[in-house]
This record gives structure tokens, C-alpha cells and sequence, in this order.
């Protein structure tokens, strides 16, 4: 952070990774558009008048201390922070247009469009191709061919197939931890998302591991939205396009990922990212 | 961060080497006096098992023949035989089974992983636990009152199966509901994460992964009620019966019964043919234990 913080502004564009110019991106359809949501744990109020927008074929990184409701939001945006007993929420967040807390609105389907990825691996005890194959197989597909398919392509998708292709019978927790947690991507893939959710994907893993799950990021931008919480400030600089700044469960600024990294418009982001605070 | 913060030497020291090493024999000495104090203890418990086995098997062994497995009860010791006890509690077990397993294992299941935290359900949870600790006569009442009585099902072996399973309830809930627990909480959410409804993550992953420990919990349950005699009498089950049942709704005899029965007998001779039921009847436990074991050893999952 502090070795970011020193090079002047050319270097620190140079390391940011090589975003296509901020104008064109503006013009991609919004995928997630929250608005004035607020969000309790009981008596704690969690997220303050929350509005973000999130464009398609982005990198959106969410970035903030701990405790500042970055995986509550994240979590809300798939409903599942509704597992928590006493959660309240108001306000809405539009998924392409439609109100998710909507009464009518079917969580399961939400959750097969916008696959998740937590921040520590979370296989099933199972085989790797039975992980893979779980979400294509909840979803009716029993045709041992076509998730045969499935498995093949989601273990490519996350990098992962040419590790994995001669032992997939084994069970996952064999792996090491980098390589469940990209099982976890692969497994988030075979059900074929519109967006995918990653909870600070890469703080159980070792860089080299780090390294391939960024880079995968950067591949997988290319047909999906990828909204990323992450502790990292050049992991959030090298890989996102956008970044969003939150403290104390309110969004503080959100702008391109350039912009937030050399030239934010709060002193408390750049309070943050300079790492005096945090 | 607080002890780079302070100056190097700056740490005040509250341990002083001289004074640990001095009061170390003295510890020593505590956890060795503690060691053969416990020790004792298994040794007792052991003793006592071995007088036991000791007696039952130099008792009944004589009298294990294959004329015992093939006999109706008998006034006469050498002609007595545990054919219509044997028969019986397998029956009472075929009930007992299906009966208990799937009013337990489902309680359990709403209470783990449908029912809502609140008051009403904690209230429920408490009582179940404490359900497990009354004594089986209780149960045997209620047994007469509703399944023999109200019911009209007479001393059936569908009656005393109903009672049993009342009684053992309790236990296989709270066994069941210990290893849908243990089920990591992340999993679930990967499956939810997934767009799995609730059904879909209990029969795929919550199930697979607490089935051992569920079925484990139920067999030693189970156990128990192959072992009870006290509900049996109350419901007014025979001790005496020349035939075996052909049907749930017949009558019919249990192991404990058979040997209570003879155990009461003035001739010297029944005491024998009690302790060769007693081995039958620790034979068919032991191999349920370990049927119970195996399952724990094959299927045990670890995360
Ligand atoms: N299940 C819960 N019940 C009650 N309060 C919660 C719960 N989960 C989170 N909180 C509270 O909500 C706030 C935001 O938590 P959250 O987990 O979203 O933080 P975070 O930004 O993800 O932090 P970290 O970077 O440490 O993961 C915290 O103050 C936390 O104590
Ligand atoms: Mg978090």
C-alpha cells in the first residue's frame, strides 16, 4: 500500500491494470442498480442509503475496513444475508430492472442467475465432478453427457481442469486450498451466471494462487459481471474496473478504479488506500 | 502491535523460573495422584463387568442348545426355550424401527433447519432433551392409556412398537439434531448460493453428511428399546406364549419379559436358563452396537 502510494501518478497508472478508456464504459447497461438501501442486524444498522450502480462486463471492487459491511452487502445483493435471523432491509436493489425483495420474486431463481463465491473455499464433500455438477443437477440436468460437458468447461472456465482432469473422483477436500477455491469458481460457472459474487476470494491463498484467480477475474469479465470484495488495495487496483469505497456501512465514493486510486475526491478514501487507517 | 510499541527490556517479567521449577515435582505429583484416582474408578466399572459376564456365561452357557432357540416357554427348565421372545422382539424392533426413525429424524429436521428461532421453538428443544430422562413406566402408562386403551389395540405388538417408540423418541431427536449440526453452516450456504431450495440442500448435503451420526444415535436408541421391560408389563404384554405372532396386531413376548419371567422362578434351575436368555439377549445388543460402530467407521465424514 505504501509502495503504491509513492510512485508518482504515471507509475501507479502504469501498475493499475489497463483499463479501456472510462468513457465508453459508462455506456454498458447497469446489471445491479441499488438504491436507498438500508439494511439491520436487529438493532444494528448495517448499510446506510446505499446507492450503487453496477454496469455489465465490469469489475466492481468493493473496498473498505473491517466491520464496514462489505460482506453485507455483497450477501444482500443474493439475498442470503436473509439467513441471519432478524435481518431487516428497505429501499431496493433492481436486478435488470426488476425489484429483488420483491414478495414475489423467487430467491432460487435470483441465486441460478448470480452465482457466489465466498471467502473461504466451501466444496461439498463430495467428488470434484459431483461439486461441479451440483448446481446444473439441482436445476433438473440429468443427462450424463451434457454435465459431463458442463464439468469439462466450468473446470477450464476457472483455470483448474488441467490440475484436476485425471482424479475428478476424488473428493474435493483433497485439494489444497487454492485449488478448492478455484473448484468453488468452477462450481459457481456450471450454473452458468449472469453475475458472479466474490467475497474476498483470495485471502485464504498464497500468491501464486492469488495470482491465478486474478487473472481469471480478468478473463471471466469478458462474459460476466464480477462485483469482488477484497482487503487488497493493488489486488482491487490491478484487477477492477470500478471501486467502490465503503466505511461504517455507507458508501463513501464510488468512481473508476483510476480515479479512486490517484485522484480520490474524499479525504477519507484516500485516507484509506494510503493505509493510515484500516 | 502493543509489544512493538514498548521499548526492548521494557517488559516486566511475572515469572520467575526458580519458583515454577520448585512447585513443578509438587504438580507432578497431583496429576500422578489423579491419574491412578481415575484409573481406579475405570477398574471398578470394569470389575464389575467381568462378574458379570463371568456369572451370566458360566451359568447359561449349559443351557445354550439349539433346542433353546427352537422351544415355546416351558414349566420345565430343560424343555424352556426363547423361540416366542426372540421372534417377538425382532417383531417389536420391526416396528420400533421405522416407527421411531421417522418421527425422529424428521422432528429433528424441522427443529434444525426449518423452525425459526424463537422462544416457542427453544421451549420445544428444552423439552425434548428433557422428555429423554423419564423414566420408561411413565411411558408404558401412556402407552395403555392411548395405543392399548383409546386406540383399542390391546397388548398388540403394534401397541407395545408405539410405546417403545414414544420412549426412544426423545433420544434419536436429540442424536439426530447433534449431527445436523455438526454440519458446517458453509456448505448449506454453497448450496443456497446455487439457487438449491431448502429441500434440495437438506436431501444433498445436509442428510449425506449427518446420516452416520443419525443412524448411529438411532441404533443405540434402538438398543434401549429391545433392552426395556418396564413399559411391556404395564401394557400388559404375556410372558407365556405357545405360538409366534403372524401379524402386528397379534400378541406376543420380548427378551427382558421372557427373562424377567424366568429369573423370578423359584427352581434353581430357571436361574440358568435366565442367564442363557440374558447372553441371547446381550448377543443381539452387542451386535447392534456394532453394526452402529461400523456405520460410524465406513461413512464418517470429515470437513
Ligand atoms: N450475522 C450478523 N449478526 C449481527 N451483526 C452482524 C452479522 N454479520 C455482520 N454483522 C455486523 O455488521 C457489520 C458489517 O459486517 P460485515 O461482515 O458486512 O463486514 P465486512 O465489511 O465484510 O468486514 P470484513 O472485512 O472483516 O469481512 C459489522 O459491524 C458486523 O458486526
Ligand atoms: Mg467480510
Amino acid at each position: 500500500m505504501v509502495q503504491l502510494m509513492n510512485r508518482t501518478d504515471k507509475e501507479t497508472q502504469a501498475a493499475v491494470s489497463p483499463v479501456e478508456a472510462p468513457i465508453r464504459e459508462t455506456a454498458k447497461p447497469v446489471v445491479y442498480d441499488t438504491k436507498q438501501l438500508n439494511l439491520w442486524y436487529g438493532s444494528h444498522h448495517a448499510l446506510k442509503n446505499i446507492d450503487l450502480p453496477i454496469r455489465e462486463n465490469e469489475v466492481t471492487a468493493i473496498i473498505g475496513p473491517s466491520g464496514c459491511g462489505k460482506s453485507t452487502y455483497i450477501k444482500t445483493l443474493n439475498r442470503m444475508v436473509e439467513l441471519v435471523d432478524g435481518v431487516r432491509t428497505s429501499g431496493e436493489i433492481l436486478y435488470r430492472g426488476r425489484n429483488i425483495f420483491d414478495a414475489k420474486y423467487s430467491v432460487e431463481e435470483l441465486r441460478t442467475r448470480v452465482g457466489m463465491v465466498f471467502q473461504k473455499p466451501n466444496p461439498f464433500p463430495k467428488s470434484i465432478y459431483d461439486n461441479i455438477a451440483y448446481g446444473p443437477r439441482i436445476h433438473g440436468i440429468k443427462n450424463k453427457k451434457i454435465l459431463d460437458e458442463i464439468v469439462e468447461q466450468s473446470l477450464r472456465g476457472a483455470a483448474i481442469w488441467d490440475e484436476v482432469k485425471d482424479r475428478l473422483s476424488t473428493n474435493a477436500y483433497s485439494l489444497s486450498g487454492g485449488q478448492q477455491q478455484r473448484i468453488c469458481i468452477a462450481r459457481a460457472l456450471a450454473i452458468e451466471p449472469d453475475v458472479i459474487l466474490m467475497d474476498e476470494p483470495t485471502s485464504a491463498l498464497d500468491p501464486i494462487s492469488t495470482l491465478k484467480v486474478e487473472e481469471l477475474v480478468q478473463e471471466l469479465k469478458e462474459n460476466y459481471s464480477i462485483i469482488i470484495v477484497t482487503h487488497n488495495m493493488q489486488q482491487a487496483a490491478r484487477i477492477s474496473d470500478k471501486t467502490a469505497f465503503f466505511l461504517n456501512g455507507e458508501v463513501i465514493e464510488f468512481d473508476d478504479t483510476n480515479k479512486i486510486f490517484q485522484n480520490p475526491a474524499d479525504q477519507r478514501t484516500e485516507d484509506y488506500i494510503s493505509g493510515r487507517f484500516g | 502491535m502493543r509489544i512493538t510499541e514498548q521499548q526492548p527490556g521494557v517488559n516486566k517479567r511475572f515469572i520467575d523460573p526458580a519458583s515454577v521449577s520448585k512447585r513443578m515435582d509438587g504438580r507432578k505429583i497431583t496429576n500422578s495422584v489423579f491419574k491412578t484416582l481415575f484409573f481406579m474408578a475405570t477398574l471398578v466399572a470394569l470389575l464389575v463387568l467381568g462378574i458379570l459376564f463371568y456369572r451370566i456365561l458360566s451359568q447359561g452357557i449349559g443351557f445354550l442348545s439349539a433346542d433353546f432357540f427352537q422351544n415355546f416357554a416351558s414349566r420345565f427348565p430343560e424343555k424352556a426355550g426363547i423361540k416366542a421372545a426372540l421372534v417377538g422382539s425382532l417383531w417389536l424392533m420391526a416396528v420400533v424401527a421405522p416407527v421411531s426413525m421417522f418421527h425422529g429424524i424428521g422432528t429433528a429436521i424441522y427443529l434444525e433447519e426449518y423452525a425459526k428461532k424463537n422462544r416457542v421453538n427453544d421451549f420445544i428443544r428444552m423439552n425434548i432433551s428433557n422428555l429423554a430422562g423419564v423414566p420408561s413406566v411413565v411411558f408404558g402408562l401412556l402407552g395403555l392409556t392411548i395405543f392399548v386403551r383409546a386406540l383399542a389395540l390391546g397388548n398388540s405388538i403394534l401397541a407395545a412398537g408405539f410405546t417403545m417408540s414414544l420412549l426412544i423418541l426423545p433420544v434419536i431427536i436429540v442424536a439426530a439434531q447433534e449431527a445436523i449440526r455438526a454440519v458446517p453452516q458453509h456448505v448449506r450456504e454453497a448450496s443456497y448460493g446455487m439457487g438449491a431450495t431448502k429441500w434440495q440442500t437438506i436431501v444433498r448435503v445436509v442428510l449425506p453428511s449427518a446420516i452416520p451420526g443419525i443412524l448411529t444415535g438411532s441404533i443405540l436408541a434402538l438398543s434401549r428399546a429391545v433392552g426395556e421391560t418396564a413399559p411391556l408389563i404395564v401394557i400388559g404384554v404375556p410372558v407365556i406364549i405357545q405360538f409366534l405372532p403372524s401379524g402386528v396386531m397379534d400378541t406376543f413376548t420380548a427378551l427382558p419379559m421372557q427373562i424377567y419371567d424366568w429369573a423370578k422362578r423359584p427352581q434353581a434351575d430357571f436361574q440358568k436358563v435366565a442367564s442363557a436368555g440374558i447372553i441371547v439377549l446381550m448377543a443381539f445388543l452387542l451386535l447392534m452396537n456394532s453394526i452402529a460402530v461400523l456405520i460410524r467407521n465406513k461413512f464418517q465424514k470429515r470437513y
